[in-house]
């Protein structure tokens, strides 16, 4: 994660250029370009720029809350894995990729810890969290469903971001979210991409519904 | 710290380079493309990509164009793969799906800059030094690897929202496919935490190579 102190004029112009840019005719003409897919990649791929940011507010306000509602995702995701690996469902290589992602998930967690400080934020505790552990194929199957979400969520954060470096640091997080959600749909015999040529981003809100269910206390 | 780009033995060389221990994974992965052109002899400069960025409307379309020449390398990477790679069973679906994704890309990134007012970046001949499955998931790998860090890399320079949200769900599908073609070579789908950023001279240096 890039830690430098923002360059002034970068956040200060990309702001500016934020305000006057973003015609909808781009998005329009790109989504058709997209386009074959479906209605649903128009509804989704607008939707952060209208409800992500108020649906993140409750973790603080702007980039701060953005970066404290990704700490969340990641901490569970953290979790997550540690609870596998203690599972003993997985052994020798699967093993060893569960627990390669764990880790790259542990350090999203200190990477934004960090992140949400140097903006001068309180990170968002660690949610209690627990998750169903039956048989190895239903934690793949929930592993799957876990980093295909949380790719998902910080692309419907990435255009509502200010800093470019918060946004620079998310995207470096984002596409091994990718990786890691491609890696885990192949072990289930899943398509990479499911979503197409196009990922689907998927705001605050129905992300927060989904991962819910995991949180306890 | 692995290097798995660092593998192969005809980017040998890199290494040497890497002993210092201080380079970042970004820059491993620049040379390594460099090391592959030069070893194969398809070191030369390409025109076009310069071009490229000369015939501009100015930011987001740069953006785009830029964009648009990789997805056009990679689109047609894929599509000669088809017959050349000597791929079958999964890899050979596999190209098939990269191949239909990059062109979509293409497509979709075409329509982009017209929307914007630009003029599209021509597609530029290209020529890819391989001769076997092998060294056809080699080059896949470096490729998908460089266009994740060149979106990466390029993302906050973007201006549109709208621009960036099309990026942004360009890019993880570019991740996903690195992944992919990163087990076919069984090495790491994920070697590392935070995927690394190049800048787009970077990146311009890592294609030139394979721009005839």
């Amino acid at each position: 994660m890039p830690s430098s102190t923002a360059p002034e004029t970068g956040e200060l112009s990309r702001r500016r250029f934020i305000a006057l840019s973003g015609s909808s005719a781009a998005l329009a003409a790109f989504l058709a370009a997209c386009g074959s897919d479906s209605g649903t990649t128009t509804t989704t791929a607008t939707a952060p720029a209208k409800s992500g940011g108020s649906e993140t507010e409750q973790f603080g306000k702007g980039d701060i809350g953005i970066l404290n509602y990704a700490l969340t995702l990641e901490y569970l995701e953290t979790a997550f894995y540690a609870d596998v690996v203690k599972s003993g469902l997985f052994k020798g290589a699967e093993l060893k990729a569960i627990e390669k992602f764990g880790k790259e998930e542990s350090e999203h967690v200190e990477a934004l810890t960090a992140a949400v400080k140097q903006l001068g934020g309180k990170p968002a505790p660690e949610p209690k969290s627990e998750f169903p552990l039956e048989n190895a194929k239903s934690v793949v199957e929930l592993a799957a469903t876990v980093e295909n979400l949380g790719a998902a969520a910080y692309l419907g954060q990435a255009a509502n971001i200010e800093s470019p470096e918060v946004l620079a640091s998310a995207l470096a997080i984002h596409s091994v979210e990718g990786r890691h959600a491609a890696t885990l749909n192949l072990m289930l015999g899943k398509s990479i991409t499911p979503d197409g040529a196009f990922a689907r981003p998927a705001d605050a809100k129905t992300v927060l519904k989904s991962v819910e269910p995991f949180i306890v206390g | 710290m692995s290097h798995p780009e660092l593998a192969h033995p005809e980017l040998a060389g890199v290494e040497v380079i890497d002993d210092s221990g201080d380079l970042s994974r970004s820059e491993v992965l620049l040379k390594g493309a460099l090391a592959a052109g030069a070893v194969y002899g398809t070191f030369m400069v390409g025109p076009y990509v310069r071009r490229a960025l000369a015939m501009s409307g100015g930011g987001d379309v740069d953006i785009l164009n830029f964009a648009l020449t990789l997805e056009y390398l990679e689109s047609t990477f894929y599509r000669e793969a088809k017959t050349r790679a000597g791929a079958s069973g999964e890899l050979k679906n596999l190209i098939g799906m990269l191949a239909a994704d990059e062109k979509e890309h293409v497509n979709a990134l075409t329509a982009s800059i017209k929307q914007l007012g630009g003029k599209p970046v021509a597609e530029p001949k290209f020529d890819f030094p391989y001769s076997d499955t092998a060294g056809f998931l080699k080059l896949a790998q470096t490729f998908e690897d460089t266009g994740v860090s060149a979106y990466n890399g390029a993302g906050p320079a973007i201006e549109s929202k709208e621009v960036l949200g099309a990026a942004g769900s360009i890019v993880q599908v570019e991740a996903r496919h690195a992944a992919a073609i990163r087990i076919q070579n069984k090495e790491e789908p994920a070697p590392e935490a935070f995927d690394p950023t190049l800048d787009e001279q970077q990146v311009l240096k890592a294609v030139e190579p394979f721009i005839a």
